[in-house]
């Protein structure tokens, strides 16, 4: 029993570090090898269910990581028209990006900035770069290191919806944060 | 096409523009400036344009051989055609004319003739086919004072007679407006057809469109050099908004590729010196530049956005876009004092300036009331602020021909993004282009191109 409930365990480390990446693969291989080759032998057996203590806890710490990086990436700044200041929504996002940088000090990430349809090409490749620019110089100020940010500018060319409402334009205005 | 292009050019006679003509065509523009200065925000719906009615018969020919026939049809209807594009001209119907031009002498019309029919100019034209190479003569009469305004005697291959014709027609618009080149000239735009932003040029009127780049990425903003020989424009060729200066005849690329964006460039008129917004700095500022890409000196110092240099004729001054005031407005700087000035006042978002190169407008898009951008014209001493184009999408990007007589812009009136042309009053408006695609930034050439 003690011996299944170590494979159990193995398991449950083993998988969700295989679904992520460097952050976690230092945490992976901190475990003995034995006990990883045993855990693929036990895979074959049906498993049995996991006590309920261990299980969950470090399951939801996983997801937590997970949606905590995805909500990252996918969670835009976004402005109002024909500006780069950030409003009380924005700076709450960019608090929790800035939180997110530091509890993951090895990510490096590219800001862009993008724009809506309306207003001409040059004056949005120029407002673009101000809006990811002021979002860099918030996370600076929270403390992000500069040196793990880069901005980029598109101006209006890469707009998220395509429609011309204001609802779209509204998405389309916006810092964008994609890991390197 | 051009680089077997020989034809001789024999002036027939020159005589000054006459007087009425002059007057008439200078009441235009006079009549405009003093209706602008009444009020602060003029709308030409009917910008009250009177035409000039020009006759142009079919050329006289000498042998009348069938080929000699079609390169006299040909001729004349390139002519009435090219002519027609500025829209100064109304061409009057040949079915009325009551003159055969076979039966007369073209360097000396039976003027009362054409006046009947109601023609304030005529143009006569007499060719002659042999194997290939044509003589051509062609004159411009003033049929009310019945002088001949120019005559010139074209020889060269048939194959020339596009070149022929449009340097002709360079000849009657020195005569009528003082300026003349803007046959020669093409314009350069961005389109999407390929599925990506590509640089492309085309003629004057739409004909012989090119692409220029290749690169598959986003290419945007294409500036003409003075002499019509490079093309500089923004592009993520390498993955962010560098700036290439690029030789359109022998494809010789400079690259500005420094850190953050490199933006907006505007060619400083008679050299191979451009300005173009630069933010390596940490904030977009505008710079002066060889033509090789190399900085000569910083021209904006404020922290903001700063971009879209164009400069006056004698480079002197240069307008530009600024968010200094709070929004972007178009602000005129004086290149010697640095002394910076700001032009308009009116709305709360003025781009993309381009000064005309006779020095006293400058045409810029403006975002009205109702939430769509239009071209709008204004003195350079902001008098005169006049809307050319309304309620028809947005419209953007204008820039003059170069002899100011026209200009070109982008619109989406017909809800995807083509190239128009309208004449510098803003009326005649009409599609350049017809290509796949998304057509957007057109840009005239200042110089000859060919």
């Amino acid at each position: 029993m003690k011996r299944k409930y170590l494979v159990i365990l193995a398991m449950l480390l083993v998988v969700p570090g295989l679904l992520l990446t460097a952050s976690c693969a230092k945490k992976v291989a901190e475990k003995p090898a034995a006990a990883v080759a045993k855990a693929a032998e036990a895979a074959k057996a049906p498993a049995a269910p996991a006590p309920a203590m261990t299980a969950p806890v470090v399951d939801t710490s996983k997801a937590d990581e997970l949606a905590a990086r995805e909500r990252f990436q996918k969670q835009d700044v976004n402005f109002a028209f024909d500006s780069s200041v950030l409003d009380a929504t924005a700076q709450a996002i960019l608090k929790n990006k800035a939180d997110w940088m530091k509890k993951n000090p090895t990510a490096a990430v590219t800001i862009e900035g993008h724009c809506d349809e309306r207003g001409t090409v040059a004056y949005n490749l120029a407002l673009g770069e101000r809006r990811a620019e002021s979002a860099k110089a918030f996370l600076v100020n929270l403390g992000v290191p500069a040196a793990r940010m880069t901005t980029i500018s598109f101006g209006k060319e890469k707009p998220l919806d395509p429609a011309k409402t204001e609802e779209a334009y509204a998405k389309n205005r916006r810092a964008r944060f994609v890991l390197k | 096409m051009i680089e077997n292009f020989r034809y001789s050019v024999k002036i027939i006679s020159f005589k000054l523009a006459c007087a009425f003509l002059f007057a008439s065509l200078m009441s235009l523009w006079t009549t405009t400036s003093y209706g602008a200065s009444r009020y602060d925000y003029i709308d030409i719906n009917n910008p009250l344009l009177k035409k000039i009615p020009i006759a142009i018969p079919v050329f006289k020919v000498g042998n009348g051989s069938s080929s000699e026939e079609e390169v006299s049809q040909r001729g004349s209807r390139l002519l009435s055609d090219t002519l027609a594009f500025t829209s100064y001209f109304k061409i009057l119907d040949r079915g009325s004319f009551l003159i055969d031009i076979q039966k007369t002498d073209v360097s000396s019309p039976q003027f009362s003739g054409w006046t009947t029919v109601g023609a304030e100019l005529l143009v006569t034209g007499a060719v002659a086919l042999n194997n290939s190479q044509i003589e051509m003569e062609l004159r411009l009469f003033d049929a009310y004072n019945e002088r001949q305004l120019v005559g010139k005697k074209y020889s060269g291959h048939v194959n020339d007679l596009r070149p022929m014709i449009r340097r002709f027609c360079n000849e009657i618009m020195g005569i009528l407006t003082g300026s003349s080149g803007l046959f020669d000239s093409k314009i350069a735009f961005v389109s999407s057809g390929t599925g990506s932003k590509e640089i492309y040029t085309c003629d004057f009127d739409g004909h012989s469109p090119a692409q220029i780049t290749n690169n598959k990425s986003i290419n945007l903003t294409p500036a003409w050099s003075p002499d019509g020989k490079w093309i500089a424009y923004t592009t993520y060729a390498k993955g962010k908004p560098d700036l290439y200066i690029h030789n359109v005849s022998d494809n010789r690329i400079f690259v500005v590729d420094k850190k953050g964006t490199s933006i907006s460039p505007g060619w400083v008129p008679g050299t191979f010196e451009l300005a173009a917004s630069l933010s390596f700095s940490g904030d977009p500022e505008i710079y002066l530049l060889t033509g090789t890409g190399k900085i000569i000196n910083r021209l904006t110092d404020n922290t903001g956005i700063d971009v879209s240099p164009s400069f006056s004729p004698d480079g002197k001054k240069m307008a530009f876009v600024s968010r200094r005031g709070g929004s972007p407005q178009i602000y005129i700087q004086n290149m010697n004092s640095g002394a910076v000035e700001r032009l308009t006042f009116q709305g709360n978002n003025n781009t993309q300036p381009d000064w005309s190169p006779k020095g006293d407008k400058i045409i810029y898009t403006g975002l009205e009331k109702g939430g769509n951008f239009n071209i709008f014209v204004i003195g350079v001493n902001g008098n005169g602020l006049i809307q050319l184009t309304r309620s028809q999408g947005d419209n953007e990007s204008a820039s003059w021909s170069p002899d100011a007589s026209m200009i070109v812009f982008s619109s989406t009136r017909e809800g995807t993004s083509r190239v128009y042309v309208m004449t510098a009053y803003g009326a005649d408006q009409r599609k350049l282009l017809d290509l796949p695609g998304k057509q957007s930034e057109p840009k005239w050439s200042q110089g000859l191109t060919n």
